[in-house]
């Protein structure tokens, strides 16, 4: 039984189409890696789902629920939480308050702040902070943290390690680690190919819109990803 | 010396209707970064609309008629937010302010059409001469005292409700990121409503608070409108406290300069308002962040 299941999803920005009948499944618990040059659609298949981008038709259905042509503020209360690209926290806003924002739609069902500070302890003595005045790794945290409080049954994550130091992407990739353990349905945006077949169970490699290679992480042959992913070789 | 002090103290109970014009304004400026040209327009239609319930209703104080004006015109607010200028938020930023615009004539239009041209006045009765002696010879009217608790309280509970509770940290949020409060499950459309309603509310207490002080017109909101404006850029964009600050020392700044001859009043107004904008181009309490 599928968490999430997207058919033949096209989605466009204005006439540009952006994805071109993208197939995707995910198991309830699996931790999925989503892999491809800058450009080949990754975010906005991740912003599809979250309603971010309309997508067409009717196409994205989670939990046996239709959600394609939800808008985003639908979506969220459904279980599915997205860390954007660029972490996108509230400039305005301290720490605490931006992890707030993370549980403003399932109030009921939403963690306590306690329980995001003991994930990230770091994260509580810089509470009244604002948002902004935190190092790289920390703002992550923040990210992260805003979209675990909302206790989604899918957190999507793109591009977590972006300009981040190694030793930081490192610690995030172990706190990802305790939220697989929980059961929680991952989908990782990730540029650094090897770090994403060491840590998902199933990769989806993209390639100008398309998918163009999937397949469980150990079993992918170094070859078949390089050429998904770039487009090169296997032309003929 | 008296005289000055007086003129001060006079200037204060006078920028407090200033800054109860600006509050409203503020506040949407601050959370949608819309420049509501109709603002001062819709404060008059509240003052006739106060006039009209208190012929129809018989209710003795134009006070009362807020039990009704107040709903009435956070519902105004919200509706007119969310069917109107809601749909027209994009990438031209001009497009919500000419609609806004547009209102203005139609609300003065309208005004003209059901009310006439005539000047009006809400009879606020004994309160409006009633004055509390000071040291001195001085005095102080009750009606401009409770003006001034008015304007500081309703600025201080938009403060409250901005920083201090979940619709208010919202607001902030989408206010500095649209997108992303998306993602957080936040109907940016019903929060925008929200606030317009909000700042609807400020509008109908200044409306009546003003229709006491002053008469009024269909074609008074643009004069209303430019002292809210001038409160707003002194205090800072987006700073409610700063409103506040910049509304009484625009009314301190008109009423010492009327001491010098009555003609100067606005004068001196515009030419305070002239001086922080080379002074200090973001105002006296700009926002921190951003």
């Amino acid at each position: 039984m599928n968490l999430l299941s997207v058919s033949k999803l096209n989605a466009y920005y204005g006439d540009f189409q952006a994805l071109f009948d993208v197939d995707f499944h995910a198991h309830p618990g699996e931790v999925i890696a989503i892999i491809g040059a800058n450009g080949a659609g990754k975010s906005t298949f991740l912003n599809a789902i979250a309603g971010n981008v309309t997508g067409r038709g009717n196409s994205i259905t989670f939990a046996e629920e239709a959600i394609s042509g939800l808008r985003s503020w639908q979506i969220v209360s459904r279980g599915i939480a997205l860390v954007p690209e660029g972490r996108r926290l509230f400039s305005s806003l301290t720490v605490e308050e931006n992890l707030l924002m993370g549980a403003y739609a399932n109030t009921k069902d939403a963690w306590p702040l306690t329980h995001i500070y003991e994930t990230f302890p770091q994260l509580k003595l810089k509470a009244k902070q604002s948002a902004l005045s935190l190092s790289g790794g920390e703002q992550q945290m923040v990210a992260i943290g805003r979209a675990l409080i909302s206790n989604p049954l899918l957190l999507m994550c793109d591009e977590l390690s972006l300009g981040l130091a190694p030793m930081v992407v490192h610690d995030i990739y172990e706190t990802l680690t305790t939220v697989r353990e929980r059961g929680v349905t991952l989908i990782i945006v990730e540029q650094n190919v090897r770090q994403a077949l060491a840590f998902a169970d199933r990769v989806y490699c993209f390639q100008e819109g398309r998918v163009s290679l999937t397949g469980r992480a150990g079993e992918l042959k170094p070859e078949d990803v390089s050429r998904a992913y770039f487009g090169l070789a296997g032309a003929a | 010396m008296n005289g000055w002090i007086d003129s001060i103290l006079q200037g204060v109970m006078l920028g407090a209707i200033y800054a109860l014009f600006a509050a409203g304004l503020s506040l949407v400026f601050g959370v949608m970064r819309l420049v509501n040209v109709a603002h001062g327009d819709f404060i008059v239609l509240s003052a006739f609309i106060a006039l009209w319930l208190q012929r129809i209703t018989g209710f003795s104080s134009p006070f009362l008629t807020l039990i009704l004006l107040v709903p009435l015109m956070f519902l105004v607010g919200y509706v007119l937010q969310r069917v109107i200028l809601n749909p027209a938020f994009g990438a031209d930023i001009l497009r919500p302010v000419l609609i806004t615009f547009g209102l203005s004539v139609i609300i003065q239009n309208g005004l003209l059409q059901g009310f006439s041209a005539d000047s009006q006045k809400l009879h606020g009765g004994k309160l409006e001469v009633a004055s509390i002696a000071l040291p001195g010879g001085l005095a102080i009217g009750v009606l401009p005292l409770l003006t001034l608790g008015v304007s500081a309280a309703m600025i201080g509970l938009l403060q409250w409700m901005l920083y201090r509770t979940k619709l208010g940290r919202a607001l902030r949020a989408t206010s500095a990121d649209l997108s992303t409060a998306g993602l957080m499950g936040v109907n940016t459309s019903h929060l925008f409503a929200m606030a317009a309603g909000i700042a609807m509310v400020t509008v109908a207490v200044a409306g009546v608070f003003t229709g006491i002080r002053a008469s009024f017109d269909a074609v008074s909101g643009p004069d209303w409108l430019i002292f809210a404006f001038e409160a707003v850029i002194i205090g800072g964009l987006g700073s409610l406290w700063g409103t506040l600050a910049g509304g009484l020392i625009l009314g301190m700044a008109q009423t010492t300069g009327a001491r010098f001859s009555p003609g100067w009043q606005l004068l001196s107004g515009h030419l305070v308002f002239l001086a922080i904008l080379i002074l200090c181009p973001r105002g006296l309490f700009p926002r921190r962040t951003e």
